[in-house]
């Protein structure tokens, strides 16, 4: 009998693990090239088909306004969000949903110009809840939520010009921050450029983040001498609390600054003690400034954006607050400003200077307490530069911009003249290699290597220039990014890949912090859509005054309705389409003719609206516009337009009959 | 006895049959479950989209329900008490007599499983948006197979028991087993 149960049980677990291993499940991916050639560049660049990078890559597109998201190390480029710029591919700006996100204290802005991509962070390490990105011309931090790849946050900052010093975010995301690269009057007035010294002032702005949706909010802004604030990085790990800023023209010139504003020898780091600052805040330190900015939110459920014109910020004033500010001189207009991973180095990039700084915020912490001050501008104490300075690297090269780290001691720096990338080791100072770069490198980006735990694998070098390292297209060449292998001792060039717009920075991060976690489709019961079409029953078509609502959905293949009439000139026709398809990467588009707006590309469970304001009698057809299905050319339908007046009745059909009809 | 009906309680929870189909625009496969209550979807929203596909080639959708759902969780339930009265007060001719019913009972839900089946693949649409003809000019079907593996145009689909199904069959097996070393035992 025992051997009978021991034989049935065992004959279970067979059973079992045979059932569980069927078709059902799937077959990973198999490990692509590793262990084939390793030595070359290609076989190091080579993704097999099918198989995924190793890293995600977002990198600005510059003066297209967006963020492209690349895969390292293929450098391939998988997709464009859209954050500052209208993008008519994606409806972005375009539909009725996305266009309050463009919306600022002057109006609908079109265009933006984007610049410096941060991902958010949890003890110091990049975690791929969000990524901040920050636009320059008119100044705005944007957020993207990494589980759908848009944007999801647009916040505008009052007493701004020149967004330039943004958007980098805290060790646990507890601000992202930005500076002003423009002084300017505060509040703006009417009065002579020429008066520009001692009047125009600068902004440090401090934006919390809600660690359970992300939500920015103004929390408050320091008002800063007229300097121009370029680059900035937190402090992390011992240096948490901090935030150090870079800054040029401190000459305060207004004209030909290319000129007026080289002629000091040292300009400064600026120290911010944010801790204090909360302190400050909480004490009542602050004055309640109006203004106006544009503040967009997103919300998921109607997946359509809100704008809000906030008319306050708290300002703190670091001319009068002791302990806010400090400020390290730092050689020659010093642009990137780095700290170490952990958090003891702050390197300037001095990008006129004949070396490369470094301070120690161990010896800045001593100086402050020893007053080791070197005399004070408007108010703030200057510290002296040997009691802050940890070292420098001695003729590193020529236009040093910025600097990222391996986490493994050592530090990578760019160089835009000499156009270079130069390798060198933290603490001594000396330069271990360097590479050229095709050409004139700006950034360069370390997965995590402006955090506490850079991935320290591969580095890209982003080019402001690439004359001749592409086919040819006529005056106006592609700008590029160029990959190295940065796990030896030198560093190896790998690839050139082009880019979108001018990448002036990147962010990245592993494959597996997002890739298993994006969304895949939004549940159409979860649409919350004011004209969302939960069935192709519940699809109408109704009028109120002008306005002639369609509700229409989508599925392969077709639209239900699909013939509408009853539609006059004159009247203005809101399509509000629902994509009702719960099935991953189907999603479906509509255009109509001389709609004078983009088509809609429309994700599964979304809905999406865009207006169309017919101008002629007819019968006007409109399209998918995404190949969906094998029936993609038969998704078509039609919108018969009467004269203004007429007395053909509304009606909307599909195969003849009411939508939904068996 | 006992032990083999208590193997009978995941069938009101886990799935008794799968029906799977693999295409390579589904590198996760579409499936649905079939339980003794319900057709399931094995991934969210497997069985609307499962439906999608199928309208192409004139199919009928997958219902919510069928009146069979309704009956089999009786028709197991009412089993299983007669088998607990069985296991404790029966002999074992009425072991075997329990399991022969159950046998039955099986198969007529495996006929009753292909009729559903053979119906749903060849009752199709006269307006069908794709119609296909077997080699010898009939109409093709697109019936899953009963218990195997089949390819039918782009996909390729599979019909398994799961879970339930075999803890079921090993619970029946156990019955009779119970029935010949009682039957052994009694001489």
């Amino acid at each position: 009998m025992k051997n009978y149960i021991l034989s049935i049980f065992a004959l279970t677990m067979m059973s079992i693990v045979l059932t569980s291993c069927g078709p059902g499940s799937t077959s990973k991916k198999s490990g692509g090239n590793s262990g084939a050639l390793t030595s070359g560049a290609a076989a190091q660049t080579y993704v097999a088909p099918g198989d995924y990078d190793e890293f995600y890559a977002f990198i600005s597109g510059g003066f297209s306004g967006q963020l492209a998201v690349y895969g390292l190390p293929s450098g391939r480029l998988f997709r464009v969000i859209p954050v500052f710029s209208q993008d008519p591919e994606k409806g972005y700006g375009y539909n009725e949903e996305t266009k309050p996100m463009l919306n600022t204290s002057h109006g609908f802005v079109p265009w933006g110009d984007s610049h410096h991509p941060d991902i958010s962070q949890t003890k110091g390490t990049v975690d791929g809840r969000w990524c901040f990105i920050n636009e320059n011309n008119t100044p705005r931090i944007a957020k993207i939520d990494l589980k759908t790849f848009e944007t999801d946050e647009i916040i505008e900052l009052p007493n701004s010009a020149g967004n330039h010093s943004s958007s980098f975010v805290t060790e646990n995301t507890e601000y992202v921050v930005a500076g002003t690269r423009f002084s300017v009057p505060i509040p703006q007035r009417d009065m002579s450029i020429k008066d520009y010294k001692g009047n125009f002032k600068g902004s440090l702005s401090f934006i919390s983040v809600d660690q359970q949706d992300g939500g920015m909010d103004l929390a408050f802004q320091i008002r800063m001498p007229g300097f121009d604030y370029d680059l900035a990085h937190p402090g992390r790990g011992k240096s948490h609390g901090w935030f150090f800023f870079t800054t040029y023209n401190t000459e305060e010139a207004n004209s030909l600054l290319e000129v007026n504003a080289s002629q000091n020898d040292k300009d400064f780091i600026a120290a911010v003690n944010w801790k204090k600052a909360e302190e400050y805040i909480k004490a009542g330190k602050f004055t309640t400034e109006k203004t106006r900015y544009a503040h967009n939110t997103w919300d998921e459920a109607t997946h359509s954006a809100t704008s809000t014109i906030k008319t306050e910020v708290k300002v703190l004033d670091a001319s009068k607050l002791p302990g806010l500010v400090y400020f390290l001189p730092t050689p020659k207009s010093p642009h990137g400003c780095d700290v170490s991973p952990d958090g003891e180095y702050i390197i300037g990039n001095g990008k006129l200077a004949a070396e490369l700084t470094a301070h120690s915020f161990t010896k800045m912490l001593k100086a402050i307490e020893d007053k080791a001050f070197d005399g004070e501008a408007y108010g703030i104490p200057i510290l002296k530069y040997e009691a802050v300075n940890a070292g420098a690297v001695k003729n590193p090269g020529l236009g040093p911009l910025h600097t990222e780290f391996d986490g493994k001691g050592n530090a990578y720096t760019t160089f835009f003249i000499s156009s270079e990338v130069v390798k060198w080791k933290l603490g001594t100072w000396e330069v271990i290699d360097r590479q050229p770069v095709y050409y004139s490198v700006g950034h360069l980006m370390i997965p995590g290597g402006n955090s506490a735990h850079p991935w320290g694998k591969y580095l890209v070098a982003m080019n402001k220039i690439t004359k001749d390292r592409y086919l040819s297209t006529g005056p106006e060449v592609c700008q590029s990014a160029q990959l190295f292998d940065i796990t030896g001792e030198k560093m190896k060039l790998l690839l050139d890949f082009p880019t979108i717009g001018e990448p002036h920075y990147a962010a990245g991060c592993p494959k597996d912090l997002l890739h298993d976690k994006t969304t895949k489709i939004f549940k159409l019961e979860e649409n919350k859509h004011p004209y969302a079409t939960h069935s192709e029953a519940d699809a109408k078509v109704f009028r109120k005054g002008k306005d002639v609502h369609i509700n229409m959905t989508m599925i392969r293949s077709h639209f239900s309705p699909d013939n509408i009439e009853g539609v006059q000139v004159g009247d203005r026709v809101f399509f509000h389409v629902t994509n009702l398809e719960q099935d991953y990467d189907v999603p479906h588009g509509i255009s109509m003719i001389g709609a004078n707006a983009s088509e809609l590309l429309i994700m599964p469970g979304r809905t999406e609206t865009f207006i169309w304001e017919p101008k002629e009698v007819g019968v006007w057809p409109f399209y998918c516009t995404d190949f969906c299905s094998a029936l993609h050319q038969e998704m078509q339908g039609y919108v018969r337009v009467s004269p203004r007046g007429s007395s053909v009745p509304i009606s909307f059909t599909l195969d003849g009959d009411a939508p939904g009809a068996e | 006895m006992i032990a083999g009906i208590l193997l009978f309680i995941p069938l009101f929870f886990l799935p008794l049959w799968n029906i799977t189909l693999e295409a390579p625009q589904y590198p996760i496969p579409l499936g649905m479950d079939i339980h003794i209550s319900k057709f399931a979807d094995t991934h969210p929203f497997d069985i609307k989209n499962i439906n999608l596909m199928n309208h192409y080639v004139g199919m009928q959708y997958i219902p919510e329900t069928i009146p069979e759902f309704e009956i089999f969780p009786y028709v197991v339930g009412f089993m299983m008490v007669l088998g607990l009265i069985i296991g404790f007060f029966g002999g074992y001719k009425m072991f075997f007599a329990w399991f022969f019913v159950m046998a039955i009972l099986g198969l007529l839900g495996m006929y009753d499983f292909y009729m559903w089946e053979y119906n749903y693949g060849h009752n199709l649409s006269e307006k069908a948006i794709m119609n296909f003809k077997n080699p010898d000019g009939s109409v093709m079907g697109f019936q899953p197979p009963l218990w195997g593996t089949k390819d039918i145009l782009n996909f390729t689909a599979h019909s398994y028991p799961r879970i339930g199904a075999v803890l079921m069959f090993v619970g029946m097996g156990l019955t009779f087993l119970a029935g010949i070393v009682g039957f052994k035992e009694s001489k």
